[in-house]
């Protein structure tokens, strides 16, 4: 080759004939294309269905994503109120915050071009500021429930078969295993929601953590936190937590209630509890308080009072501990045992439990109130409602709560070969699961819809696999009795659901004519209870307000009288046990600062 | 001659010639180069750091900035990392997907080399076509990812989203279009006496150091030395298709142009195959929640071929929710320091803007 190779100099002036021609980027349609259908440009948030989770936020690894208050939107159950902000001068526009979002309310849109002088312009609330995004049909980078990175299947909860389980009391959840607890701790996303709606606040992000981490012995650690008796709250919670989980958003809540389960059931004995939890149990103060009743309320108050070196004693009038979730609750979903730790455990730090001691007959409300520095009430509601049917009085017509501390205290009951159970609470649930597992044939007569059932949808499911009937839309009207005041059946009238013109729920307004009878040899009433006061004298009634059956207390759960506090079902209507153990933690702050200044 | 006095030189840090920010310190007497040094440090990120104070998944965001022209070895070099410390396996659909990103982001980082590679040697015309031709990729990657350069789209556990509708006959047509161009461009430069003058002899690699040098990529196969890690040590699905890997005697500038000619056209080629041969089904193995996603203790290697040559990823697990150590080993590392520093002595000072290109020196990726 040589300078003169003219084929190598002529050649590139080949590139002379595209003179003539457009430029060579025309001829394809896409150059003047909108963005591509997947196109990751600004961030759009459906303000509506965002839950303010944070995850976003908490992916975002330019920090680029901040969770501010906005105008008109409050925080809720279920939703902190709080909706992102993007600083579109960090964003490199991963779309990963798409990715996470449980809901699926975020994503990005095809715009991309937003020009301002200003930097503070550069924060973006997606949703406020460009609220038309999803209307125009701007919507490309989405992330569906198929792609999400939230993990929205819940890992399956072992369970004994329906057929297995009437045969006795024995615990019908079996608990997760290691690996499925860690699988399952794995699916939180730690948004903190669920603390939020927990009446006792428990620290749940915090120890769903720990067990992902296998780390079991600090997760009972952060539950004895706020919550001493953690083993039955995972058993038999209400679990408002899992209401709210930003998973069950668009799939099934991380379940909560079983880790919980799964974590104390690490510490199978007290000497094990012990050296997991390290009790620290302060120098006695010299202080006294008295509580009445060992139900959940005073067994929390008992326990972290005696934490701080109080001189605790509970005085309750049953043989046993735990109160309505010792005697209210079948052993199927509860054992005995599993109380029996918990409750020996809070002993062993030193409270004081004085068994079979009525408050009012065993010993004298004056005598606990003179003798200690504070009293806390934490009574419950024991004493059941009545149906207000004739015949109730018969034999074979037994209230819920009643059936349910027979059978617990260990004596027993003929329920006969077929029962009508009356209500749609857990109560009635657990009155009717009791009752096949002696062999019953069990109904059901419930006003409203299953749908409408207050009790948890898990004992209806249970319920249902046992082979327990609801007979939905069923007013009950009388007993039927036969010359020996014995219950032969019950006669009930079917409903159709009214809408209500005030807006309210739809009612149950009975057909007339639909009388029907149902023959059984039981009727168990379970449509609701309330409380006993009469163990307190007059004298102190001046101070302690009485109201509708509640007892009134400010926000520390303070009475009337400054001495005396009360917590449980007596104080806050939700009526379950989560409730009064916040009530009880909630006590154990105001006394300690009425007494140590603290 | 004798008589000229050394001078220093600073050639960079802007863009000395190739992307990215770096300095080469070069001694001249009169217009020959007598010493050479590589001076980075002006894109400094810490990238390696960054990625141990982030999760698992947060990593990948960053990962592409390792490299702007062909940021996608990089993603699949620490996913490939990942999965092997986790196990994890990727579905079929998956690994296709990934082979043809990865062809892909070879072939538009061929088309930035021939605007680089022509632009220095003041050839213009051919860098306005071929980065002009390089969009209509972007426009495939924008439409497979949802990003034109950075693309964030291949994880651990598959790649993020499916083929979109339409995109294998977009896909296809493209090719066709580019086939057509890459003649074109021959004609404009191997076939060109500028070019050819410029380039051979020009920025010799001696195939007998090449080895001991660490030379990789197409720098090593323009020394005649066969080696590349998808046929050496194929990984995804690149032992089910066909493709040749080109060798050039010479070491020079010429011979590397050589090689990358031939690969280019390659590249369409296992696109097309991959087109063709991509089985339906899943293509992407779920990863747990991204939060708590921890991988077990243990250390692994993952390495890919990138058009600069080898890519290899180093990750550390000590089983928690972040890497412990992310060590990177980019192609540049030895390509752009220690083998560029030698080859430049004795070189006109013209020619060490078009030596470094045909190097394939990438900045960011020698400073992690």
């Amino acid at each position: 080759m040589n300078f003169f190779d003219l084929k190598g100099l002529l050649q590139p002036l080949g590139a002379i004939k595209q003179l003539g021609k457009n430029p060579h980027t025309i001829p394809f349609d896409e150059l003047s294309k909108d963005a591509s259908d997947r196109y990751r440009g600004l961030h759009y948030n459906d303000l509506e269905e965002c839950i303010g989770c944070g995850n976003c936020s908490t992916i975002c690894q330019n920090a680029a994503i901040d969770m501010i208050n906005l105008d008109g939107i409050e925080g809720k159950d279920g939703d902190s109120g709080l909706r992102p902000r993007v600083d579109n001068g960090r964003c490199c526009w991963c779309a990963l915050c798409v990715d996470v979002c449980p809901t699926g309310s975020l994503n990005l849109t095809k715009d991309y071009i937003f020009v301002s002088e200003k930097s503070a312009d550069f924060y973006w609330i997606p949703g406020v500021d460009n609220p038309k995004a999803k209307e125009d049909d701007r919507l490309s980078f989405t992330s569906g429930a198929d792609i999400s990175l939230s993990d929205y299947t819940r890992v399956p909860m072992r369970e004994l078969e329906g057929g297995e389980r009437i045969k006795s009391f024995a615990e019908v959840v079996l608990g997760y295993n290691e690996e499925e607890a860690r699988k399952e701790a794995s699916r939180c996303i730690s948004c903190s929601l669920c603390t939020e709606v927990c009446p006792d606040h428990m620290h749940i992000p915090e120890y769903i953590n720990a067990i992902a981490k296998a780390d079991d012995e600090a997760a009972v650690r952060i539950i004895y936190d706020n919550n001493p008796l953690p083993e039955m709250c995972g058993k038999v919670c209400t679990r408002r937590c899992e209401d709210v989980c930003a998973i069950q958003v668009r799939g099934e809540a991380v379940a909560i209630r079983w880790l919980k389960r799964y974590a104390t059931e690490t510490a199978p004995t007290i000497e094990l509890m012990k050296e997991i939890i390290q009790p620290n149990v302060s120098e006695p103060n010299g202080k006294k308080v008295a509580i009445v009743g060992a139900g959940p309320s005073g067994l929390t108050a008992g326990y972290y009072l005696a934490l701080k070196g109080y001189d605790i004693t509970i005085y309750e009038a049953k043989a046993k501990a735990g109160g309505m979730v010792m005697y209210g609750i079948p052993k199927y979903r509860l054992p005995l045992e599993s109380l029996d730790k918990q409750i020996g455990f809070m002993e062993s730090i030193g409270v004081k439990i004085k068994y079979n001691t009525a408050v009012g007959k065993d010993i004298s409300f004056d005598e606990i109130y003179e003798n200690a520095d504070a009293v806390f009430l934490g009574v419950g509601f024991q004493k059941a409602w009545t149906l207000g049917l004739e015949n109730e009085d018969a034999q074979g017509s037994i209230a819920a709560v009643d059936y349910l501390d027979i059978i617990n205290r260990g004596d027993s009951y003929d329920v006969g070969k077929k029962v009508a159970v009356i209500g749609g609470g857990n109560v009635a649930i657990d009155g009717a699961r009791v009752s096949r597992r002696y062999g019953a044939e069990v109904t059901i007569l419930y006003r409203r819809r299953v749908s409408e059932m207050p009790a948890d949808w898990e004992e209806i499911e249970g319920a249902e696999d046992e082979g327990i009937h609801i007979e939905i839309q069923a007013i009950p009207t009388r007993i039927i009795v036969d010359s020996n005041n014995k219950v032969t059946g019950i006669e009930y009238l079917k409903a159709e659901m009214v809408a209500d013109d005030k807006g309210g729920r739809p009612r149950p307004v009975a057909i007339e004519g639909s009388e029907t009878i149902y023959e059984c040899d039981t009727v168990i009433g379970a449509i609701g209870q309330e409380a006993d006061y009469s163990f307190i004298p007059e004298k102190y009634l001046d101070k302690i307000e009485i109201n509708r059956g509640m007892l009134i207390t400010n926000e520390d759960k303070q009475t009337g009288d400054p001495k005396v506090f009360a917590g449980g079902d007596t104080v806050n209507k939700t009526a379950d046990a989560i409730s009064a153990i916040a009530d009880g933690f909630i006590a154990v702050k105001s006394i300690d600062k009425m007494l140590m200044g603290k | 001659m004798s008589r000229e006095k050394e001078t220093t030189l600073y050639i960079g840090p802007q863009h000395p010639g190739i992307t990215g920010n770096m300095m080469v310190k070069v001694k001249v007497k009169g217009d020959t180069v007598t010493k050479a040094s590589v001076e980075v440090g002006y894109l400094h990120r810490a990238f390696e750091k960054l990625i141990e104070r982030r999760n698992w998944l947060q990593s990948f965001t960053i990962l592409c900035r390792f490299c702007v022209p062909e940021p996608d070895p990089m993603e699949l070099t620490y996913a490939r990392a990942v999965e092997q410390l986790e196990g994890r396996i990727v579905p079929e659909r998956g690994q296709y997907i990934r082979t043809m990103v990865m062809e892909m982001a070879r072939l538009q980082s061929f088309m930035l080399w021939y605007a680089g590679q022509s632009g220095s040697a003041g050839l213009y015309t051919l860098g306005q076509w071929s980065v002009g031709d390089r969009d209509y990729i972007l426009n495939l990657f924008e439409d497979l990812t949802g990003g034109r350069v950075y693309h964030m789209y291949i994880w651990p556990g598959g790649v993020r989203r499916d083929l979109p509708k339409g995109f294998k006959d977009k896909a296809l047509r493209v090719m066709d279009y580019l086939e057509k161009r890459l003649d074109e461009y021959d004609k404009l430069l191997f076939d060109n006496t500028i070019f050819q003058k410029r380039a051979q002899g020009v920025g010799v690699i001696p195939k007998e150091k090449a080895i001991d040098w660490g030379v990789v990529g197409a720098p090593l196969r323009g020394c005649g030395i066969k080696h590349d890690v998808r046929i050496d040590e194929p990984y995804e699905v690149y032992d089910k298709l066909d493709f040749i890997v080109p060798t050039h005697e010479g070491g020079d500038v010429w011979s590397r142009a050589q090689v990358r000619r031939i690969e280019a056209r390659q590249s369409i080629s296992i696109i097309r195959q991959v087109l063709e041969k991509m089985p339906e089904g899943e293509y992407y193995n779920k990863i747990p929640n991204p939060m708590k996603w921890s991988i077990p203790a243990g250390q692994a290697w993952a390495k890919t071929e990138s058009v600069r040559g080898e890519v290899g990823f180093y990750v550390v697990s000590d089983g928690s929710e972040k890497p412990r150590r992310v060590h990177v080993k980019g192609a540049a590392y030895t390509n752009g320091v220690s083998v560029t520093e030698k080859i430049l002595v004795g070189q006109n000072i013209a020619d060490v803007s078009f030596i470094l290109n045909s190097m394939g020196v990438c900045p960011p990726e020698i400073e992690r």
